[in-house]
């Protein structure tokens, strides 16, 4: 099947369907909540969430039986909120360091979680297969009914973000500032967090335990660079991931048959490339070239202020010296003159130049210019 | 005649973790003064302000905002965060964030409208920042960043002002500016608590001051107690020369 094979199949068939819904539903809710992420530099956050979920996931197959997925998620639900708990209880009351304490609990519930899958993989029971899939997720498993929570659980977070929208972002901001105006900042903390939980939980089965933080932060990550506004870079962060989604998931049912959730999590990954390089204001190729052009331009100038700092002794700017004495001048270069001659600031005749009026001008206002930037 | 106090703070001690970092102060700081809090990196100044504002729990000790607690008093306070507190890279613009000084009056959920947008461009062009109101934060300059803190906390249009270090890395128009603004307060009746760091401006500056080492060293009128033997007792070291010349 051909991608342009996919999207014509999309229409018609209602698995595919489902699922293409499914992961572009899911990219939007973790772009949207991963920018909260990103912007308080919780990024490993993610990461320890996803993997605290795991033995969430086990426990409830064991205590269950069934593989239900709403069921499974509940345990995930549960033990990624009591991992998140266990790491703000560390960072606030003992001297461990955040990161220390999202390590420790990443390892410590991703091995117990790991422990109790070979553990029910050993079990004599028939149903016991397939619980690895939320390792490295599934959506070829989305059913409607996984898809209808998910677009359910997009709009509450929706409707909290537009209710609290001015809290969010001033706690995001500044913290203790919130704190002094009387908001509840515990409160707005534990809303963001518990919605960032819900996220990675709703997409472990798409996307697996262990890659799903990059879903989370990628998007964010990439619309970041586009631009200043907190608005817009959240709605940018949700639609890189939808897209991350549709794209993922196109990619891979047309192609051998590749994992779904490592698609989209490429996919999302050339966004942030992509964007690091090429957003006009933060990308490393516009600021190179920003640079080199600043660089050059200062070159200049300071090549002008030498002829200029010559040129003031004699009563006639435009006479003409030789363009050896140039020669000592660090910067100076036959390129560099020739760029001057364009710009109409200096004459060149034979071996010699000559400062022109508006050389003249421009040199004399460099530092007045510089001053009023 | 009975002074009135804006701020009292008793035996107020503050640790992190084990570290006590106040310890047993007494402070108690009349309506009307502008106030500095110097002492050594560390000494604890941005703490005893983060403590007054109910940022951090102390250990022990009372503190009230004209006598009551500043859970009841909070919208008669307005605070300056140090600058460095914030990451200045978070994708908002300069009147956003002084229109965050309207948040507090507002309450959950509302949004500001065009009240308190009229006030945070009044707040904006006081500290001559209006030309910069749709500028991105991390394009200001650092003294331009520090500005918009401060039109931040006047549009919280308060009556005590706590400022933890105003000046700092601001140059010296910017500073002259917030000087200005920061007498300007006085006169209006306003009470004035600024960390500041340079001693040398302290008198011209200030009419009230407090020593602090971990310990209040001395707190009045800076006629009266800021004097070598203060500085001395602050800083450790001895502070004649670096005053005198
Ligand atoms: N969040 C914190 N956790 C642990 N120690 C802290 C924290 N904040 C400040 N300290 C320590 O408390 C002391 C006082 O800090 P601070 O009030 O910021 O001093 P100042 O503002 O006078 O420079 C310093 O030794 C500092 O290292
Ligand atoms: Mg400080």
């Amino acid at each position: 099947m051909s991608i342009t094979e996919y999207f014509e199949l999309v229409i018609t068939d209602y698995t595919l369907r489902t699922i293409t819904l499914g992961t572009a539903v899911l990219g939007a809710i973790c772009g949207m909540l991963g920018s909260f992420a990103v912007l308080r530099k919780q990024s490993l956050l993610g990461d320890a969430i996803s993997h605290a979920a795991l033995p969430g996931i086990a426990i409830a197959f064991l205590i269950t039986g069934a593989k239900d997925s709403n069921v499974l998620m509940l345990g995930a639900l549960v033990s990624g909120l009591i991992g998140t708990f266990w790491i703000r209880g560390i960072t606030s009351k003992t001297h461990l360091k955040s990161d220390t304490a999202l390590g420790l609990i990443l390892s410590l519930f991703f091995g117990f979680g790991m422990l109790l899958l070979t553990f029910i993989q050993k079990q004599p029971n028939a149903n016991q297969a397939g619980l690895d899939k939320y390792l490295f997720g599934q959506a070829a498993t989305l059913v409607e009914k996984d898809v209808t929570i998910m677009v359910f659980v997009t709009g509450i977070c929706l409707i909290v973000l537009l209710l609290f929208w001015k809290e969010f972002k001033i706690l995001l901001f500044d913290a203790d500032y919130t704190k002094t105006l009387g908001f509840n900042t515990k409160f707005i903390d534990i809303l963001i967090t518990f919605f960032i939980v819900l996220a990675i939980v709703l997409g472990l089965q798409t996307v697996g335990v262990v890659l799903m933080s990059a879903l989370l932060l990628a998007p964010a990550a990439a619309a970041r660079q586009w631009t200043n506004s907190l608005k817009v870079m959240i709605i940018l962060a949700a639609i890189f991931g939808a897209f991350s989604g549709v794209l993922g998931t196109a990619i891979s049912a047309s192609d051998n048959n590749l994992s779904t959730g490592p698609v989209i999590v490429l996919v999302a990954g050339v966004f942030v490339l992509f964007s690091f390089i090429f957003s006009p204001e933060r990308g490393i190729l516009f600021r190179e070239i920003r640079f080199r052009k600043n660089r050059n331009d200062l070159q200049l100038k300071k090549t002008l202020q030498f002829m200029y700092g010559i040129a003031k002794t004699h009563e006639n700017i435009s006479h003409p010296h030789a363009i050896r004495i140039l020669n000592n001048f660090q910067g100076f270069t036959k390129g560099s003159l020739r760029t001057m001659e364009e710009k109409e600031w200096i004459q060149l005749k034979g071996q010699e130049w000559s400062l022109t009026p508006v050389g003249f001008e421009e040199a004399k206002n460099l530092f007045n210019q510089q001053k009023n930037d | 005649m009975k002074q009135k106090f804006a701020i009292k703070v008793d035996d107020l001690t503050v640790a992190y973790d084990y570290k006590p970092v106040l310890w047993d102060i007494d402070l108690a700081v009349p309506e009307g003064v502008l106030m500095a809090i110097v002492g050594p990196n560390g000494a604890g100044k941005s703490t005893l302000i983060k403590a007054v504002l109910g940022i951090i729990k102390p250990i022990a000790g009372s503190i009230s905002i004209y006598d009551k607690p500043y859970k009841e008093q909070r919208k008669l306070v307005a605070y300056v965060p140090q600058k460095g507190s914030v990451d200045w890279d978070f994708p908002t613009t300069a009147i956003d964030v002084v229109m965050m000084g309207t948040y507090g009056s507002l309450g959950w959920i509302k949004r500001p409208g065009q009240k308190e947008k009229k006030a945070a461009l009044e707040a904006l062009e006081k500290v001559g920042m209006l030309p910069f109101k749709n500028r991105q934060i991390s394009q200001l300059s650092g003294g331009q960043q520090q500005r918009v803190f401060l039109a931040r906390a006047l549009v919280q249009n308060a009556s005590i002002y706590f400022m933890d270090e105003p000046f700092q890395g601001v140059d010296a128009s910017t500073e002259i500016a917030i000087i200005n603004i920061l007498k300007e307060l006085r006169k209006a009746g306003k009470t004035l608590v600024v960390v500041h760091h340079d001693l040398q401006t302290v008198p011209e500056y200030f009419d009230w001051v407090t020593f602090l080492n971990v310990k209040k060293i001395a707190a009045g009128p800076v006629k009266e107690i800021f004097n070598d033997d203060n500085l001395t007792k602050t800083y450790g070291i001895n502070y004649k020369v670096a005053i005198n010349k």
